[in-house]
């Protein structure tokens, strides 16, 4: 690792992208960072909670959407396919809006949703935030999982059947500890993606590390630096990301040659 | 029902009408920046194949960066960075300011992002090409540009196309991004048109069976252009993958 990194023109690249660094840190605008920095540390804290439930939510989700496509019945089968087409098909952009201003527009309307006790969690932009991001999520985990379960060898569904396992267990203990091993590369990149898509909550008042960059930008009329902050957060989040999946992938038991 | 209609009706005091200008624009941008990035990526996976390697680290930072972060963040970053640029270009060069039209700079930024994704599928592509076949070609005498043209580009083309596909309807939806910075395309004309006649969910669902129509129809189109682009292959063996 050491002796790749250590030629010469690397040497220079990893330079310049230090002198870069230097440059902007030293000469950039930064009297506005001690001012907001509790404002980002709680924007950089709402944006890896909104990523990780809607993770957690949207995988959950995934799950059976998968199983539906790759081996249920037709009438299980053509709804979750319907609804990956619908979410894979339309922005997320799109998606936030309309169960932000539809949803928001109609619920007051309906006396026994405005006296019950969940609307106080409904006034809030985050539950539908959160909403939005894990539908999205599972619609496009839901087709990798179909792949994923489809790609389950048959032989070792055939030898747990011919044990005398009943379905449950076939699913717990073969097709998905299998399914799952097999996504797990893609299921990084997935994360990624999903975490370049929180940002776009910011559009209805969500306060993450996005909007929280945005109020800087507008209080302080700094266009640049806030920028830097923000693409910096970013990649340190999607580095962390990368490691842990790398980390989690090294882990899996495999096949000693 | 009959108001709903009504709200969607092509003339004015129906909204359909602004909704096929965004629309329009979104299509613009989308075909723009796909092309911008079929451009940047063939010569940024050619560059990372067969290129130096101070040229080869260059594309990975490229691609790695814009690959890590948010497309909104780009759009932003490279909306004001690339104005201000050419605007200290054009000052230098005793010019006056100029404003970069929304189009313009839509196709600009998504094109350098889907670039940095086009890059990588087309390396793959490349790289899969049999070695034989190019090492033919050299013997036969044949110079860089028509091997590429002759050779490589056609037997790659069937393998890119899934991803380039994928690519294409990413374009589509990353459109939407621009509203952000307030370039009217389908999803801020709807947001407008919705916010005005308070019918959100008529408007929302009404782009949103646009923008699934517009998915739909491309994924067809791009399974027929691979059709095309495989129709030299030999037969797959039955029961693949």
């Amino acid at each position: 690792m050491m002796r790749v990194m250590l030629q010469p023109h690397r040497i220079v690249m990893l330079m310049i992208a230090l002198a870069l660094v230097v440059w902007i840190v030293l000469a950039g605008n930064w009297s506005w960072l001690p001012k907001y920095a509790p404002m980002i540390g709680q924007g950089i804290w709402r944006t890896v909670w909104l990523l990780v439930l809607s993770l957690v939510i949207g995988f959950a989700l995934a799950v059976p959407l998968g199983l539906a496509q790759a081996s249920g019945p037709w009438y299980l089968a053509r709804p979750a396919q319907a609804f990956c087409t619908v979410i894979r098909g339309t922005p997320l952009l799109l998606q936030i809006w309309l169960l932000y201003f539809g949803l928001g527009a109609l619920f007051p309307s309906i006396p026994w949703i405005r006296e019950s006790d969940l609307w106080p969690l409904l006034r809030q932009a985050w539950p539908y935030a959160l909403v939005a991001l894990s539908l999205s999520f599972a619609g496009y985990e839901g087709e990798v999982m179909r792949g994923a379960f489809a790609s389950v060898p048959r032989g070792q569904l055939e030898a747990a059947r011919a044990m005398g396992m009943p379905r449950r267990k076939i699913l717990s203990r073969i097709s998905f500890p299998l399914a799952l091993r097999s996504v797990l590369p893609t299921l990084g990149g997935e994360t990624v993606l999903q975490l370049k898509a929180t940002p776009l909550v910011a559009t209805i008042t969500v306060v993450e590390i996005y909007a929280v960059t945005s109020r800087v930008r507008q209080d302080t009329l700094i266009i640049y630096e806030p920028l830097f902050l923000l693409a910096a957060v970013y990649l340190v989040l999607a580095g962390i990301i990368v490691a842990l999946f790398r980390w989690f992938e090294g882990r899996q038991p495999r096949r000693q040659p | 029902m009959e108001s709903t209609l009504g709200l969607l009706a092509l003339s004015p005091p129906g909204w359909g009408g602004t909704l096929l200008v965004g629309l329009w624009a979104s299509l613009q941008i989308a075909v723009g920046a796909f092309v911008l990035g079929l451009l940047i990526g063939l010569a940024g996976a050619y560059g990372k194949i067969y290129g130096g390697p101070v040229l080869r680290d260059c594309l990975a930072v490229y691609t790695t960066l814009v690959r890590a972060l948010p497309e909104l963040v780009l759009i932003l970053l490279l909306y004001f960075g690339l104005t201000d640029l050419l605007n200290q270009v054009l000052l230098a060069l005793d010019y006056g300011r100029m404003q970069i039209s929304g189009v313009v700079a839509g196709i600009l930024v998504l094109g350098v992002v889907q670039g940095a994704y086009a890059t990588e599928i087309l390396r793959g592509a490349i790289q899969a090409v049999p070695p034989g076949q190019i090492e033919a070609a050299k013997a036969m005498g044949m110079p860089a540009a028509k091997i590429a043209r002759r050779i490589t580009i056609p037997t790659m083309l069937g393998l890119a196309i899934p991803g380039l596909s994928n690519l294409w309807l990413i374009a589509t939806k990353d459109t939407a991004l621009l509203a952000i910075v307030g370039f009217s395309e389908l999803t801020l004309a709807t947001r407008q048109a919705a916010n005005t006649t308070k019918a959100f969910f008529t408007f929302f669902l009404a782009a949103g069976a646009i923008y699934l129509a517009i998915s739909i129809l491309s994924t067809w189109g791009f399974a027929r252009l691979e059709r095309w682009a495989r129709r030299g292959d030999p037969p797959r063996a039955a029961g693949g993958r």
